[in-house]
């Protein structure tokens, strides 16, 4: 049977899925065993005992200086930090793309600046940020909006420009109007598209979210991990990754599954 | 024509830069009518479809609805069903059917609550279960089979009870049997709905079996060296008596005619 006819059953695919996984988590315990094997003060590779050492005391215990559970506190302040920032990138995403995709003046003479704004690099902003908005969390959650939305809005504002023109040929033979045309017509056909594009973002604010805690911040996932390593503390280092992919895979299949449950119509559209 | 024309399009040219699609179109259609349009691909009958709807505006010339000149955009009193894309696959067969009618009544929320809503859900049902489609209301287009959403298309915009319905090959994309389906059903709401008609067919065939006149689009003029500056004009214009009986015998001698006309 050729390959490409081969489709695994969902048990199978699971089991495959798990596979690599695994194997990585194996090669992993086998070379840091190896390592501290002849070095038992390896840092470098810690062994899951030290991590679980290491994370309990920054889950379990107040940290003496701020009286704050760390691990919780950085992990709230991220979260707030990224949802804030997707948060308003994302309604001014909506609500930029409904205007530029309907109103063709509009996409005129906005759409160019959008163009050029979506080209500047955001870290390259970071700096403006800082010096502008200050060191707080202002500057932070700023980066991720203006990182995000610009290329959330030209995404958007594409897609609602394609929707086949007989579409809002009809809508005005029913007696709408442009407003109607946007509130009734484009914005719940473009609803799939966002959550679809708040799922591509999030890769890119988690990034920006990074970057931000690295250079300017005193609580944070972000912070922490570059914190401590000055101290080669890979036994905190390594958990922290694994919890940032755990949050990420999560919010993702969240953003998935309120698009299948919210839209049925899309389903089987390709998209 | 002892009636006033409901739509009268007077020296009518559509140009796209210098191709000519349509020149010195002038056409009276008389109420309750059902004018086909035939003509090769390219001879404009889509131009002149979309020019009576107001998506495009014509180069040169006048075009009337009962008597006023028509702005040159679309409107609720021109109702239209296209062969693909009429309806909107978001909304429930019943939604898109209210859409017209949550329009009118709510200029803010394009949206109706209460005594109103059902008001509009009621005739929106009734609309339904005049196309046939009683039993599909709460599904979405991409749940319905391509004759189902036609008849989905023609229910969204007979509900706002247009002046003229304008259908750009509504049947095009259909199975034989469901077309023959669908020809009795617009054959049907045409009588019942008194409606004026107005439709853009590849199918010569189906012109002649609904219409009560057939017009048909051609160039009357060719320059082999610059075939894009003639455009496109009513070349034939047969009005066919079968007001009583769709079935009506005259059927072939109205395709005699057809044919000696083509020799000519």
């Amino acid at each position: 049977m050729r390959w490409v006819n081969r489709h695994p059953k969902k048990g199978e695919r699971i089991l495959l899925g798990a596979l690599p996984v695994a194997v990585l988590l194996i090669a992993y315990l086998i070379v840091a065993a190896q390592r501290h094997a002849d070095n038992p003060f390896d840092k470098i590779l810690p062994l899951p005992g030290a991590m679980g050492q290491a994370m309990s005391a920054l889950m379990f215990q107040a940290d003496q200086l701020t009286g704050q559970v760390t691990f919780w506190a950085d992990t709230l302040a991220s979260l707030y930090r990224l949802g804030l920032g997707l948060g308003i990138a994302t309604l001014t995403a909506l609500v930029v793309s409904l205007v530029l995709g309907v109103l063709p003046p509009v996409r005129a003479t906005f759409g160019p600046l959008v163009t050029g704004i979506a080209v500047i690099p955001p870290i390259a902003l970071l700096p403006i940020l800082f010096i502008a908005l200050g060191l707080g969390e202002t500057a932070k959650v700023a980066l991720i909006a203006i990182g995000v939305a610009p290329v959330m809005i030209r995404d958007i504002a594409a897609y609602i420009a394609a929707l086949p023109a007989e579409q809002v040929i009809k809508a005005q033979t029913l007696g709408a109007s442009s407003w109607q045309i946007m509130i009734r017509v484009a914005l719940p056909q473009a609803m799939p598209r966002l959550i679809h594009a708040v799922r591509l973002a999030l890769g890119p604010a988690w990034v920006f979210l990074i970057s931000a805690e690295a250079i300017a911040a005193d609580v944070g996932l972000g912070y922490r991990i570059f914190l401590v390593r000055r101290y080669l503390s890979m036994d905190v280092i390594l958990p922290y990754v694994a919890w940032i992919a755990l949050l990420a895979i999560l919010m993702d299949w969240a953003l998935a599954l309120t698009s299948r449950k919210a839209f049925p119509w899309a389903e089987g559209q390709g998209r | 024509m002892s009636a006033a024309p409901i739509l009268s399009l007077q020296n009518v040219w559509v140009e796209y830069g210098d191709k000519i699609v349509l020149e010195k179109v002038d056409l009276d259609i008389l109420p309750g009518s059902f004018v086909s349009i035939v003509g090769p691909s390219g001879a404009g009958k889509s131009s002149l479809l979309r020019v009576i709807l107001g998506q495009e505006r014509p180069t040169r010339g006048v075009i009337e609805l009962d008597g006023q000149p028509l702005a040159p955009e679309c409107g609720p009193d021109r109702g239209v069903v296209f062969q693909r894309y009429s309806v909107f696959p978001h909304l429930s067969a019943l939604g898109n059917v209210m859409f017209g009618l949550e329009c009118e009544q709510a200029p803010f929320s394009a949206r109706l609550f209460g005594g109103a809503r059902k008001a509009a859900r009621d005739r929106a049902e009734a609309m339904l279960v005049a196309v046939g489609l009683a039993d599909s209301m709460h599904q979405y287009p991409a749940q319905l089979s391509g004759g189902m959403q036609q008849r989905l298309a023609i229910a969204q915009a007979l509900i706002k009870r247009p002046r003229i319905l304008l259908l750009d090959e509504p049947f095009g994309a259909l199975d034989p049997g469901i077309r023959a389906d669908m020809h009795v059903l617009i054959q049907q709401l045409w009588s019942d709905y008194a409606l004026t008609i107005i439709m853009v067919t590849h199918d010569i065939r189906e012109a002649f079996t609904l219409g009560t006149r057939v017009l048909a689009l051609d160039k009357r003029r060719h320059d082999p060296h610059a075939p894009h500056r003639f455009g496109a004009t009513a070349v034939y214009d047969l009005t066919l008596n079968k007001k009583s009986n769709p079935e009506a015998p005259e059927k072939p001698a109205v395709l005699e005619i057809a044919k000696t006309q083509e020799n000519a």
